[in-house]
This record gives structure tokens, sequence and C-alpha cells, in this order.
């Protein structure tokens, strides 16, 4: 079985408060700590827990960003996928839903996968878009917000998360999955995972590769725009006291005087 | 001219979602308001969508849509907008609706704006509002030609009466297509949660990362009991598994407005204060004094939560007991 894992290399976002360039209006890459999304960790761990259950598979990284998502994509090696392709162009810079969509689709088109998994969103955008976006540009079934997935003949059958539980669902396959956060305990890379990820097969890829007209993507493509960006209105600054030791009688008496107790 | 706007309405045991009737009453504001129902009630849903603000119906009532996910409804709807070209549809973000909208958004080349928390049409260009990061707020377009997608955020809106409106009901006959039919539910499972839901809760504490492991949790839960709220989590110490995704506060986690909000070990991320600063009032411990989560607290603490959440604890005891 070929499944494939749409990643994403985004601005570090345990450390990294992520601005708005003012005038590009995309977010600011440069200077600051480039990460693999945390949540894509939990899926790619999703992906080869499953090729391992399975057998006779393999996990294919996919991704689109600048050079520096280079590293991503060697650290989704080290936490064992088995090859990464990373499509990089200077085209798809301001690149929205459809765009990045359009591009992840046109990789796995000619890649004839089983599984496409995708984390349910990017910690940086959180849009949750791109997903049943590549399923409608490759029509194949979506299965979203999966806990849990098994694989029975031709079909996935997953457990969906709900705001009271879950659901069971299943498609035939090929099929793309979603995959929500905090279901599949992340993979920590070994250090022979590290040195092993050198030598594993990393595709680069531009647009010209893929066929695509670079006025389809990118700024030049986007669909939707950002024309302003203001202050959100702010919350009045509140008292901020140090723990001496008594900050539970404070916190217990102002929870007092509004009545919250 | 007053613009058209199209609302997809989820259902709910048999009736409309509150999150999708707060959606339908910001339509009816900005202009005409028509929703689209499908599915097994869909026929008797219809008929009350016109007092919070629908000027017309679709109704298509088969059971199709509520056995297999999107596929049917996203065949429906590019049918009808091959015949009407409303300047919007308008969802609420919800699983099943977020699913929708990704796949219309590509089927019919629409442009797509998540997390609004307004909308205005400014001449033919609808101006969305988004919050991004604690700190500012970005206005995007939409392409002027065609009808473009806004998924707004959850409690954005309040529900809106529009008394004595009547809507005119529009019967829909499509053929469903037996290859859309893919994504089968086999089965809906309802999970017991103790206290009350974190949606609904006045009070609510949460943990995140400052609280150091998972084997921690329990004092915020213990706070929580104390306060007769709900435990809630971010979504850094849910993505390390500490905690299932239920309990995750922030963008498309849950959004939540209680009367409290009580942070533990918070840094105040910005998807997490994206879900939270709607609260009446915050407060929050933490070990860093530079923590954003401090910018939103009406109380702060600089300190350890894992020695100050226990006394708190006792002490909120204590003071309930007198």
């Amino acid at each position: 079985m070929k499944i494939y894992v749409c990643i994403k290399q985004i601005p570090d976002p345990n450390t990294v408060v992520s601005k708005l360039d003012p005038n590009t209006k995309r977010l600011v890459r440069s200077g600051v700590s480039l990460v693999l999304d945390p949540g894509d960790e939990s899926t790619i761990s999703a992906a080869i827990k499953l090729r391992d259950t399975v057998g006779n598979s393999e996990v294919v990284a996919v991704s689109m960003g600048p050079t520096s998502a280079q590293e991503a994509m060697r650290r989704a090696l080290a936490m064992g996928v088995d090859r990464a392709i990373l499509v990089t162009d200077p085209a798809l810079a301001g690149s929205d839903v459809l765009g990045t969509a359009r591009v992840l689709a046109a990789i796995l088109k000619n890649e004839a996968p089983d599984l496409v998994f995708c984390s349910t969103e990017s910690t940086d955008g959180y849009t949750g878009m791109v997903p049943g976006g590549i399923a409608e540009f490759l029509n194949l079934p979506q299965l979203t917000f999966a806990r849990e997935i098994n694989v029975e003949g031709a079909k996935a059958m997953i457990k969906r998360v709900t705001i009271t539980g879950y659901q069971t669902v299943e498609s035939p396959m090929p099929a793309v999955v979603t995959i929500a956060s905090g279901s599949f305990e992340a993979i920590y890379p070994t250090m022979k995972g590290i040195m092993g990820a050198k030598k594993k097969p990393f595709t680069q890829l531009t647009l010209a590769d893929l066929g695509i007209d670079p006025s389809q993507v990118g700024d030049a493509g986007a669909r939707e725009r950002i024309v302003a960006i203001g202050q959100a209105e702010a919350r009045a600054a509140g008292q901020v006291i140090k723990d001496d030791g008594n900050s539970a009688q404070a916190i217990a008496d102002f929870l007092q005087r509004y009545q919250l107790l | 001219m007053s613009k058209t706007i199209w609302v997809l309405i989820e259902i709910e045991d048999g009736k409309a979602a509150r999150s999708s009737l707060e959606v339908l009453g910001k339509a009816a504001q900005l202009g005409r308001a028509e929703a689209i129902v499908l599915g097994s009630a869909a026929a008797q849903v219809a008929p009350t969508l016109g007092e919070y603000g629908a000027e017309k119906v679709y109704v298509h009532e088969d059971a199709t849509y509520d056995n297999y996910l999107t596929l049917p409804a996203v065949d429906t709807i590019s049918e009808l907008l091959k015949q009407h070209q409303p300047a919007l549809l308008m969802l609420a973000t919800t699983y099943d609706l977020r699913d929708i909208a990704a796949r219309l958004n590509v089927r019919n080349n629409m442009g797509l704006v998540t997390d609004a928390t307004d909308l205005t049409f400014d001449g033919d260009t609808v101006q969305v509002t988004v919050p991004w990061g604690g700190e500012n707020v970005v206005t995007a377009t939409l392409p002027q030609q065609g009808t473009g997608i806004v998924l707004t955020r959850p409690k954005a809106f309040g529900v809106e009466q529009f008394a004595g409106r009547t809507a005119e009901i529009e019967t829909l006959n499509p053929s469903l297509n037996a290859e859309s039919q893919q994504i089968k539910i086999l089965d809906r499972v309802e999970l017991p949660s103790e206290g009350p839901a974190l949606e609904d809760a006045s009070v609510i504490v949460s943990g995140g990362r400052g609280l150091g492991k998972a084997e921690n949790f329990h004092l915020v839960e213990e706070l929580a009991a104390a306060l007769g709220g709900a435990a809630g989590a971010t979504r850094a110490i849910v993505d390390a598994g500490w905690l299932p995704y239920s309990y995750q506060v922030g963008q498309t986690g849950k959004t939540v407005k209680p009367t409290l909000y009580v942070a533990c070990g918070i840094s105040g991320a910005i998807q997490h204060l994206a879900g939270m600063k709607g609260s009446k009032y915050i407060v929050a411990i933490n070990k860093d004094e530079h923590a954003p989560i401090f910018s939103v607290a009406d109380l702060g603490v600089v300190g350890d939560a894992l020695t100050i959440l226990p006394q708190l604890t006792q002490e909120v005891k204590r003071r309930k007991a007198h």
C-alpha cells in the first residue's frame, strides 16, 4: 500500500509569536525558528503505524514550500517516512487554499496513492480547507477528523471525532484521511533514523515539472486577498501579581468580589 | 440591490443547529438570506427558518444526506449554484460543514475565508474580518465575480428573531448520484462526559504545558470540579497526547465564552487566546511573567500552577462551605 502524508513547515508555534508582514500581508518566515508542524508529526506517526500494521507498504511525505522546508522533510524521513517529495517554486509564494490544494493534488496524481493523510488543520493557518480541496481535485472520498484508522480489503474505516463522541465511517480506497490532533503519539527520531534519513530518496520538483501554470497558484492565483491588517480590540490589561505564597487567597478574593464563588 | 446570501443549515436532533441559526441571522442582517436544508428532517426544519431570518428555503428531504457524508451535499449545492449566483455562501464552523465547504471551494472555484467574526459589503466587495493572532485582525476580500464562501467562528453572532417572517419554500428534486454515496456512516457513538460540556460551562479551568506532565492534569480537573465547571486544555498538550481532542480550547477546537476562565500553565499561543478571550473574567497562573496570557488576564499570578492549584482548590472548597 502507498500512503502519502501532506506536511508543512511553519514558524515554531511553541516559541514564535507569528507575525504578518504589513507590506506583503504574508506570514513572516524569515528570522524565525521554523519546524515541522507538530500536528504533522502526529499525522506522520499515524501513517507509519498503519504502514507497519499492513506490511509491504511505504509512506511518502509531500510538501510545498520554500527551500527551507527541506529541513521539515528531513525530519519526516528521520521519523521513519520512506521518501519525500517537495515542490519549491518562487511563483508559489502567497498561495491560498485553492492554490495549495492544486499543487499537492498534482504531485499525488502522478503517484497513485492508496491513502493520503493530512492533519485536520495546520498550526499556523488553521483553515483546515486544504485536505478536502485535495480530495476534490483528485475526485476521492475524504475521511475526516480521524482518531483511529483501519484498513479492510479495499476499504478504509475510521473513528471520526464529533462534538459528543465519534462516528464510525468507511469509504472505498483510494481516499484522503485527516487526522485529529493528539490522536497518535508522535514518533521521536532516533540517531539511527536521523543518519538513515540522509540516504533516503528526496525528490525536489518545480511547477514546470508538475505542468502547473504559475498564474493558477501563488499571489496570482489567489481568490481571496488580505486587504488590511488592523489592531484587535484589546482587553483592558488587568492586575498581575507575583506569587508570594498567598496567591490562592488573592485569587479566591478576586472570585468572591465578582461573585464567581 | 440587496445581496442574496445562502446559508447551509445543519440539522441536529431533527432541528436546525443553533450554530447555523446564528449564521442565518447574520446573513439576514446583511441582505436577503436564503437557507439550504438537506436531510431526512429537512422538510420539518424548513418552515421554522423564516423566523430566524430566511426569506427563502431550498429543501431536499432525503436520508442519503444523513447516511453519507459530504459528497451528496456538495453535488446538490453545486447544481444549485449553476442556477443561481448568490453573493455568498455562509456556513458555521462545524465538522460536517467544514468538509462540505472545502470541496465546494475547489469544485466551483469559489474563494473562501475561514474563521470570520464579522463581514460587511462595501459596494460589490465583501469584506471579512478575521482575528489573526492575539493582536491583529485582518480584513480579507473575496472575488466580486461568482459566489464566495465564508465560514464563521462559533458564537461570533447571536441568534436573531425575525418575528412574523415566513420563508418561501422551494422543494429541490435532484437525482442523487450513486457514486457520491461513498463516505458512509456506520454508527454514531455518544461518549458520556463528566460535568458540563466545555461549550456550555460557565466556568472553565484549563491547563497547558506549564503543568509539566499529563499526570498533573488532575489538579486542573479538581479545581474545575470545586468551581462547578469544566476542564479544558491547550492544543499543545492535546497534541502531546495528554488528553483527547474534545478538551481542546482554541480556534477549531472550541471557542468558549464562560463567565470565568482560569488558565493554568498556559503561555497563551495565539489560537488559544483566540478561543478564550471572549470570557468575561480571566485568571491566569504562569511562571513566565512575559507570557502573552497575562495580556488578556484580569488577574494574573506569576507563579507555579503546580503549587498554587491545590491551595486554590482547598481555598475555594473552604469558602464555598461557609
